[in-house]
């Protein structure tokens, strides 16, 4: 029993060094003024300049849209790809998740290549089409993977009782699957609500996110104000997360996913 | 049952799946109101039969239709058809009250009606006061309950169901087979039920379908089918029983297990080999062994509640299984009689091995896809022949290697002194040998099979093939 505990040591040790300790700095920081005085200070100027609360409610704009272009570009995907009468091959399903295979930057970097040689010039479009060519691979897979395993009686059933094709999927395969739906949706909007990356190199800096601010604050040296902000923006992930999950368990009881 | 007009019609229906048939050539009329069991072992094509029914696949050939009408061009969906689902397939996204409502909704049924209704089917089913509770909540009887509830509030013309008992507990299965019994006769609705459980078939029935390997094997009420089986498939199938070679010597007049018997069968012919079926329950045992039809030693008696089983050995050395109120003592000389309306005759589906096949040589012929040395020198190379192979010249070799061919053990059928074997060869083309041994074989096991050249018999194709190819196969 003893032995067994320990094995799980070493991982306890990284959990703590780097991510338990790292967290408790950043709220350490983030209630410190810069003279290392307990303070509010950090909150109260982030709401008393409406230029960092604008572009905190834009990056949450952003991230929105991008999810909601996801979800209505990728369930048609993942239904397509799950349907076997639609798709015959396993090399589809691949393609789709391929990008994913290469790194992030680098498929960034090719958009702003691609974008400039076809003379479209980079800004707020520029940056929803690579939030949406980056994340859409994490809204199909699970969206697919749920279909996938979704019985098919249930659409049987539904039939048998008198439902049209597009009857069943509104009332039974589109319901059925909302747990991948929701997986999606956590996948997607949590990482698109802290990018800076992409919004920099698509935008050629002009639009900035919130993530982007931050990441400004830490590089200046203000480290205490950047906290703050890293903090603010965790809440707001966390209440993301605990909505979405609430769903899935919902929706799970129901026996919706697995 | 009083009607006679036909609801459901099938006519030359045939399904099959990757060259496999798993329906051949289905004939099948259901009456109004009438509880008809498709009943058979698993892969007999029941319950492909009851998804062309509700429209889940497509036939290859032949015709359904309901009421007159054509029913195979229409979709599942607009079929007044409802199935009950093995596994139930409730609704995991909806309540109780919603799954039943969910046929009526798509009607457009208004708000009031669908409740009175939702209530009443289900208080037929003995589950009001469970509207509002999650389906994965129910144990396994309540989803049943409810399945059956959510099919026919639709008020189908015809209720289909699969194996609908199939995943209770042998109480709860009793109890829900009286229910649906007393459904069936309160609603007046057509049911078509899928089951392998033969004596489900017989207790819910008013008429059983028998099915094996895709083809209907018989058609009759319970009774017709428990006390006149067709053939040896049905009689072993159905209930317990002794299935025997023997003779018909004349009309009324039979010999089996070394003795002759009177019976009630005529029009068999002279000296003509039959198939004999004895139910263990109409063999009388007794312990006076004189002025009996035969007389045996008892090997085994077990308590069964009701009855005892007692396994007997005839002096002529034929095993029989018997049935009686009172034990007798295995070692016991016993005294046997059975009544001539109790002896059920049937006809021989075969009495040899007929296969078809090709001359290659003078010392070798084709059978099955596989050389055979055989003498052939009568023939033409390159002709076609029919080879003829007696059931026992067959030999089963455990090790798959030694033999000329490869085969799975199917269907086996204990003969009172031997096993009669279907072996399987080749399952797409529907190539079985059928073997007679005393060795004992399981299910499935896979055997070599070898025949010595002396024992396959070539003549030369009938114009009119009888052969094998058209009679009833029994396959696993």
């Amino acid at each position: 029993m003893n032995k067994r505990s320990s094995w799980s040591l070493p991982y306890l040790v990284f959990l703590i060094l780097f991510v338990v300790l790292p967290l408790i700095l950043i709220a350490v920081y983030a209630f410190q003024d810069s003279q290392g005085h307990f303070s509010f200070q950090n909150f109260v100027h982030f709401a008393q300049q409406p230029e960092a609360v604008s572009t905190f409610l834009y990056s949450i704009e952003i991230a929105l849209i991008t999810t909601i272009l996801c979800i209505a570009l990728g369930y048609p995907a993942a239904y397509i790809l799950s349907t076997p009468s639609l798709n015959r091959s396993a090399v589809t399903i691949i393609l789709f998740i391929l990008p994913m295979w290469v790194n992030m930057l680098v498929r960034t970097l090719a958009t702003v290549a691609l974008f400039d040689f076809i003379h479209i010039p980079l800004g707020e479009g520029a940056l929803i089409f690579g939030m949406v060519y980056n994340f859409l691979p994490f809204m199909i897979y699970p969206i697919y993977n749920t279909l996938l395993k979704m019985d098919n009686s249930y659409i049987e059933a539904a039939e048998d009782l008198g439902a049209s094709p597009s009857q069943v999927f509104w009332k039974v395969t589109l319901p059925l699957s909302m747990p991948g739906v929701w997986s999606g949706v956590l996948m997607v909007f949590m990482p698109t609500i802290s990018t800076f990356a992409i919004s920099e190199l698509l935008t050629m800096n002009k639009v900035k996110l919130f993530g982007t601010v931050i990441q400004e604050n830490i590089n200046n040296g203000l480290w205490n104000y950047g906290s703050a902000l890293g903090l603010i923006m965790l809440v707001i992930i966390g209440i993301t997360t605990a909505i979405t999950n609430g769903k899935d368990k919902m929706d799970a009881e129901k026996g919706g996913i697995i | 049952m009083a009607n006679n007009d036909v609801i459901i019609k099938i006519e030359h229906l045939s399904k099959s799946f990757d060259d496999k048939k798993v329906l051949n050539d289905i004939n099948l009329e259901v009456r109004r109101g009438e509880f008809v069991t498709l009943l058979g072992p698993s892969g007999c094509g029941k319950t492909t039969l009851l998804r062309i029914l509700a429209g889940f696949i497509a036939s290859d050939e032949g015709t359904v239709s309901l009421d007159g009408k054509d029913l195979l061009g229409v979709p599942p969906y607009r079929r007044p058809l409802n199935t009950v689902f093995q596994r139930y397939a409730l609704f995991p996204h909806l309540d109780v009250y919603d799954n039943i409502a969910f046929g009526l909704k798509l009607q457009n049924v208004p708000e009031d009606e669908i409740d009175e209704r939702v209530r009443k089917v289900l208080k037929m089913v003995v589950m009001s006061d469970y509207e509002e509770r999650d389906v994965e909540s129910l144990s396994g009887g309540q989803q049943q309950r409810v399945a059956i509830a959510r099919a026919l509030i639709n008020q189908p013309k015809v209720l289909l169901l699969d194996e609908p008992l199939a995943a209770l507990d042998l109480k709860m299965r009793k109890d829900m087979q009286i229910e649906l019994k007393e459904m069936h006769r309160k609603l007046g609705i057509t049911f078509i039920y899928v089951t392998h459980d033969q004596e489900e078939a017989l207790t819910l029935s008013d008429t059983i379908v028998v099915m094996n390997g895709g083809k209907i094997q018989q058609i009759g009420t319970p009774a017709d089918i428990y006390n006149e089986p067709v053939n040896s498939f049905v009689a072993d199938f159905i209930g317990e029983s002794n299935i025997l070679n023997g003779t018909m010597l004349s009309d009324r007049r039979v010999n089996f297990i070394g003795h002759d018997f009177d019976c009630v069968d005529e029009g068999f012919g002279e000296n003509v080999p039959v198939d004999v079926v004895i139910r263990p329950e109409d063999i009388y045992i007794m312990n006076n062994t004189e002025k009996t039809q035969f007389t045996g030693t008892v090997n085994s008696c077990t308590f069964k509640g009701v009855h005892y089983e007692m396994f007997v050995d005839t002096d002529e050395g034929f095993e029989m299984q018997i049935q009686d109120y009172n034990a007798f003592e295995p070692g016991s000389h016993v005294g046997l009689i059975i009544k001539p309306s109790d002896i059920q005759v049937m006809h021989k589906e075969r009495t040899c091995n007929t296969i078809k096949g090709r001359v290659i040589d003078a010392g070798h012929v084709e059978l099955m896809g596989t050389s055979f040395e055989c003498d052939a020198h009568d023939f033409e190379p390159d002709s076609e022949v029919e080879a003829r192979i007696d059931f026992d010249k067959i030999d089963l070799l455990d090790d798959k290697e030694d033999g000329t061919l490869t085969g799975e053990v199917g269907f086996i059928l204990y003969k009172g002194d031997h096993y009669h074997l279907t072996i399987c060869i080749d399952e797409k083309s529907a190539n079985y040998l059928y073997v007679d041994t005393n060795d004992v074989w399981d299910k499935c096991d896979m055997v070599g099979v070898r025949i010595l050249p002396e024992d396959i018999h070539l003549g030369r194709p009938k114009a009119a093939p009888l052969g094998k190819a058209e009679g009833l196969e029994a396959i696993p």
